[in-house]
């Protein structure tokens, strides 16, 4: 299975956030890498979408879609820095 | 702060399109044209999410980028067949003009381009395509040719055989056109007669031959194949390019 | 929004009266991850049981010298896909926990590259698991798992955990990867434990 990266999560996340978090950064609590949500590596398969820091592969953020709620765990992820719009 | 973050983007929100027209693009692919009733326009590089629904209820839903850019509710994507594919052979094989599909957009702000706002000339652009990965680009290169912008703009397009490329004719008036432009093609299996370049799989040497170098600072966009697309981006930096200049959208695959 | 796609039906689905609740027969075998596929050598496989009383290990010379039995099973994804008639070959997890002295009720397994899945130990015993590295008579597709995977079929198939690398045995039910992430501890798919 073949991975993609964080653009990929523009449509998830922007039904839980009020703005586009792909150009957000986030620190890694693995390694400490701080890089923008659109480069994290991400894996995504009907189980759910798992997205993994580009430098060490540490989840850094799992989003669960079931039919009518979403899990979204975001523990692998330090301070996320948001641009202003 | 990033010159592409600061602006507004259009808000996203949850479509039912109207089906305007599905044509063969390749051989392998289709442009599909989407009328958008609410549609806030959205910026070149941006895409949307297809949500198909069977009668049961199973659903899918895959992202494809959005070929055209700007104001308006007309909205156009090329979608390349994914062999034994779930949704890419539905929507080029079965979809019709009538059809109504849900889309979910505009969306993504990481991998977008903003044209300069006083029509003068902003970093170069530098677009690397692999395969279907030139959508993205094509939407970029297009909001430059209508913006008539100076920006200087170069596309490295990598395809199989001359009858894959998309947009083809776009592409030809955008070079031929007085805004520059200009579109370098590797044929990965197949090149048009008299070629210069030989038939093979896209190298270093052909991306430092037939892109701006590191010294004209150029934006980066590349698109495509998740191995094309790392593989690129290696080869970039090893060039000298900052990585922060380089910006990527992997469509999966090899 | 309740919209429905003209002539939309999807990869082939099947009703069958065989089946648990909500699940339709496919004829394909999706390939689910989270991650890259590790690439394990058999040279490096190792296949570990932790308890309190220590450590129990095989390499894979050691672990192919074990009985080994064929197993025809079918099997359950928490995505609504099953396959009936599976086969596979495998070690029991009664003939690996044979030699382990232990208090303990519950496991968590241990995948390489880092995957986690918790199963109670009453899941694992009594011929209701293996760890198998053949399927349908061929060694297990690294896509699939390989080397070796737990198979434990009677639960929904991400408690299966491809590549694995081991068993520890723990006092308490601790949630796994998924678990953590919003899916049921247990996973009988008999009575639809999906979700929290």
């Amino acid at each position: 299975m073949q991975h993609f990266d964080g653009n990929l999560l523009a449509g998830a996340l922007s039904d839980l956030l009020a703005f586009d978090a792909t150009t957000a950064r986030a620190r890694c609590n693995g390694c400490g890498n701080v890089g923008e949500i659109a480069t994290t590596m991400v894996f995504r398969s009907a189980a759910g979408t798992v997205a993994r820091c580009p430098a060490c592969g540490q989840v850094l953020l799992t989003i669960v879609q079931t039919g009518d709620r979403t899990f979204v765990n975001f523990t692998g992820t330090g301070a996320i820095e948001i641009p202003a719009r | 702060m990033s010159e592409v973050t600061a602006r507004v983007l259009p808000r996203t929100a949850w479509h039912a399109a109207e089906v305007v027209e599905v044509r063969r693009e390749t051989p392998t692919a289709a442009r599909i044209v989407l009328d958008v009733a609410g549609w806030p326009g959205n910026l070149p590089g941006q895409h949307l999410d297809v949500r198909l629904t069977a009668p049961d209820g199973y659903t899918a839903t895959r992202s494809y980028s959005i070929a055209s850019s700007g104001d308006g509710s007309q909205v156009v994507l090329a979608v390349a067949r994914v062999p034994d594919g779930e949704v890419s052979p539905f929507l080029i094989d079965e979809l019709r003009a009538g059809d109504r599909l849900e889309v979910h957009g505009p969306l993504g702000a990481y991998f977008v381009w903003h044209a300069p706002v006083d029509g003068g000339s902003g970093r170069p652009v530098q677009l690397i395509a692999g395969g279907s990965g030139v959508v993205p680009l094509f939407a970029i290169a297009q909001a430059h040719i209508d913006a008539a912008d100076a920006t200087p703009f170069r596309l490295l397009y990598s395809v199989r055989t001359p009858d894959d490329v998309f947009f083809a004719e776009e592409l030809e008036a955008a070079a031929k056109g007085p805004v520059p432009f200009v579109a370098d093609y590797v044929y990965t299996r197949r090149a048009p007669a008299g070629a210069d370049e030989p038939v093979g799989r896209i190298t270093r040497e052909r991306v430092a031959a037939a892109t701006f170098g590191p010294e004209s600072e150029p934006l980066v966009y590349v698109c495509g194949a998740t191995g094309f697309v790392e593989q690129v981006a290696t080869w970039l930096v090893d060039l000298g390019h900052d990585p922060r200049a380089i910006r990527t959208e992997r469509y999966g695959g090899t | 929004m309740s919209f429905i796609t003209r002539g939309f039906t999807g990869r082939r689905r099947d009703q069958d009266d065989r089946l648990p609740p909500g699940q339709t027969l496919v004829h394909d075998f999706p390939v689910l991850s989270a991650g890259p596929t590790p690439q394990v050598s058999t040279d490096e496989w190792e296949f570990t049981i932790r308890s309190a009383a220590g450590e129990r290990r095989w390499s894979w010379d050691e672990f192919r010298q074990l009985e080994i039995e064929d197993i025809d099973v079918d099997i359950h994804c928490v995505t609504h896909w099953s396959k009936l008639g599976t086969r596979w070959s495998g070690v029991s997890i009664d003939t690996l926990l044979a030699d382990v002295d232990t208090e303990d009720e519950y496991a968590m397994a241990h995948s390489y590259g880092g995957y986690t899945t918790n199963v109670p130990l009453e899941d694992l015993r009594d011929g209701k698991a293996w760890v198998a590295f053949e399927f349908e008579g061929e060694p297990l597709d690294p896509e699939h798992g390989g080397p070796a995977r737990l198979l434990v079929p009677h639960l929904y198939f991400w408690k299966s955990a491809k590549w694995i690398r081991g068993l520890e045995l723990l006092p308490d039910d601790e949630p796994g990867f998924w678990e953590q992430n919003g899916y049921h501890l247990h996973g009988d798919p008999w009575k639809e434990e999906r979700y929290w």
